[in-house]
């Protein structure tokens, strides 16, 4: 008896040392612009080679500018100079590039999936911690620093010990207006920032069964944000539909026998997991954080805590310094809180159901007055689908921006951020001090709810704007 | 890129956070490089300097009693958030060899044994006592044994704590890590001749 974790686990170690440390085979490294350069210019001075070129896959995401003259112009040269770099370094090594000008360019973890370069049952790293993503199909996806990157790119290894393993398993069904999204900032309310620390996760139950291969990505992105190590999906129905006919998944000719493996990829009945959680999606309302930890979400319906309610004086510090940096005051409602920016995108939540999702929100309607709102798809493809739909004229009618694919706001990065003092609905992964820019402010939310407040200019529950 | 670490006694810094985050420790606009020096600037940025750019004279990495410090002594899940070994090279850029805190953020633990900045975990009361000492006779010294694992605090009091001992190996000899796994170069390519024989499809070009 095995989980789906060991099963994959096993299947990809190489050699194993003493304290469950393990030479683990890596099938798929994806690699951008920030955590790269560093890497690949120590291979070069230590005069090694990039082992697998063609298990790789290279895209500038981080600092790209989603403005229209991009190609042309910009700004930053430190910027510039990153984007040139992994351009470089990716023709010396052979390396597949998703370039600016590619169709296909977009945010590492949407573009890797979309174009059928994440399987169930494989390992794939990323200098990225977001990595966790790609999860969703039934894999074991982490995200690794540059050292790793390096040691990956030299070796098609990394070095890494035994997880502990928990199973998350959400059960019942979704609510209307409630999404993927608040799922997974409920699971992370429930157990902390820091609750997943050493662990990886399996997500199972009827709610994530009933999911979409997007709803997944969305929910095992997020998994970082508990600390887990990473995040799967045991792979299903869903899973192949989704695979199938994309560009590097199996062709005909092996079809059958991947679909055949790939069904075996499942926790076998009666096996135990170092810890167990679950939460019931019926119960689950729309999730809004209130403060600087993605560990700080709360129902729209709710309001801001009070720290004088906590007994333990650390939290309460940790609440002060929050509701401080938010500007926030203990009682107030959540839908009393007003924004100055809204942004839909990111690597959580900018695949084209979250751009539909968030149209028919904004459909007929207009972003309140003095308000920015952006929209950034999560690649070129993306984009593309958006506008066969006519999703882009539903969202620059009601006064969104469309933007071009890449990081954009998450994280405060390239020309797109937050002001100090600016406060943000966002539907991003990370509500940090300064994330999305020095002294600015977020909140994160599904894409409905970002795209409700918008047009409300203030948090709002989207059931009420349905 | 390993750094060598065997003991060290310095000067400790109390930073009493819990959930400290990468971004934190050094924000996004700052790894516009693509070099690993000179990211000690960017530590903590936003919590070190004002707007105008003057230093927080109440942060503890700016008071002259901590000045020079090498230890830093902080809350649960230190280092949580984002992958950017950044957070490391500033670190130790500033000059900090180690952190003691109740938990890390995985990747930044890893990140931190890849480079030589020690991580070392200790019971939260244990942290806590360690801040409380810190904070009320600012200065005082931390020693850190690596080979015998143990941490001494300002009063003499040791405290054991836990590493991998294949980490340990590589930070006590400062090892080239990736030198060590191309030793096991003959088994990655057996490993890749049987996968490929049975599941070809996990071989297919990008």
């Amino acid at each position: 008896m095995a989980s789906i974790i060991r099963k994959i686990w096993d299947r990809h170690v190489v050699t194993e040392r003493q304290e469950g440390l393990c030479l683990l085979y890596i099938d798929r490294h994806l690699v951008h612009e920030v955590t790269s350069p560093q890497a690949f210019e120590a291979l070069r001075l230590a005069g090694r080679k990039v082992r697998r070129p063609l298990s790789l896959l290279a895209v500038p995401d981080h600092n790209v500018p989603t403005s229209a003259d991009r190609l042309t112009r910009i700004e930053d040269p430190d910027s510039r100079i990153q984007i040139e770099t992994l351009r470089e370094n990716a023709r010396e090594a052979g390396i597949t590039l998703y370039d600016m000008d590619d169709i296909r360019q977009g945010i590492v973890h949407i573009t890797g999936p979309e174009n059928g370069l994440i399987l169930p049952g494989i390992t794939a790293v990323c200098g990225d911690s977001h990595t966790s993503t790609l999860g969703a199909f039934g894999a074991i996806a982490f995200g690794i620093g540059t050292s790793e990157v390096e040691h990956a790119l030299a070796t098609q290894t990394l070095w890494q010990t035994r997880p502990r393993e928990m199973r998350i398993t959400v059960t019942g069904r979704l609510g209307p207006g409630v999404s993927a999204k608040d799922v997974i900032l409920a699971i992370i309310a429930k157990i902390g920032a820091g609750g997943g620390t050493g662990y990886a996760i399996e997500y199972a139950g009827e709610a994530v069964r009933r999911m979409s291969m997007e709803e997944r990505l969305t929910v095992c992105n997020m998994t970082i944000e508990a600390g887990g190590r990473f995040g799967m999906v045991a792979p299903d129905e869903t899973t192949f539909t989704y695979l199938s006919g994309r560009p590097a998944a199996p062709g005909k000719a092996q079809w059958e026998s991947a679909v055949a493996d790939w069904k075996t990829l499942v926790s076998d009945p009666g096996t135990s997991f170092d810890r167990e959680e679950s939460i019931d999606a019926s119960h689950i309302d729309p999730q809004v954080t209130w403060g600087t930890s993605p560990e700080d979400a709360l129902p729209v319906t709710g309001v801001v805590p009070d720290p004088a309610e906590q007994p333990d004086p650390r939290v309460r510090e940790r609440m002060e310094r929050a509701m401080r940096y938010m500007d926030l005051r203990p009682g107030m409602r959540l839908t009393d809180i007003p924004v100055d920016k809204v942004f839909i995108g990111s690597c959580t939540n900018a695949r084209i159901e979250d751009l539909r999702v968030a149209a028919k929100v904004a459909r007929g309607k207009k972003v309140a007055d003095g308000i920015t709102a952006l929209v950034v798809p999560g690649s070129g493809l993306v984009k593309q689908q958006a506008e066969a739909e006519g999703l882009d004229r539903i969202f620059l009618d009601a006064g969104f921006l469309w933007r071009l694919p890449g990081c954009s706001m998450c994280l405060g990065m390239n020309p797109d951020r937050l002001n100090p003092g600016e406060r943000c609905a966002s539907t991003s992964n990370r509500n940090f001090e300064g994330r999305m820019g020095p002294g600015g402010r977020t909140h994160l939310m599904s894409p409905m709810m970002a795209a409700a407040a918008a047009v409300t200019g203030r948090i709002v529950d989207v059931r009420e704007v349905m | 890129m390993i750094e060598q670490f065997t003991t060290l006694k310095a000067v400790a810094i109390p930073l009493d956070r819990g959930n400290v985050d990468t971004d934190a420790i050094i924000p996004a606009r700052f790894l516009k490089t693509i070099k690993r020096t000179g990211l000690g600037e960017g530590l903590f940025h936003a919590w070190r300097f004002d707007e105008s750019g003057k230093e927080v004279p109440g942060f503890t990495l700016n008071m002259a009693p901590y000045r020079g410090g090498k230890i830093l002594v902080t809350g649960e899940n230190f280092g949580c958030g984002s992958s950017r070994e950044h957070a490391v090279w500033s670190l130790m850029d500033f000059g900090i060899r180690v952190v003691i805190a109740p938990s890390f953020g995985d990747i930044f633990y890893h990140n931190g044994l890849k480079n030589g900045l020690l991580p070392v975990r200790l019971a939260a009361d244990v942290v806590r006592g360690l801040i409380g000492r810190l904070e009320d006779s600012p200065g005082s010294m931390i020693s850190v044994d690596l080979p015998a694992q143990t941490v001494t605090g300002p009063d003499g009091a040791g405290y054991p704590f836990d590493i991998g001992s294949f980490p340990k190996e590589c930070l006590l000899k400062g090892l080239d890590e990736i030198a060590l796994t191309l030793k096991h170069e003959p088994d990655i390519t057996r490993y890749e001749r049987e996968r490929k024989a049975k599941s070809l499809w996990l071989f297919l070009d990008i």
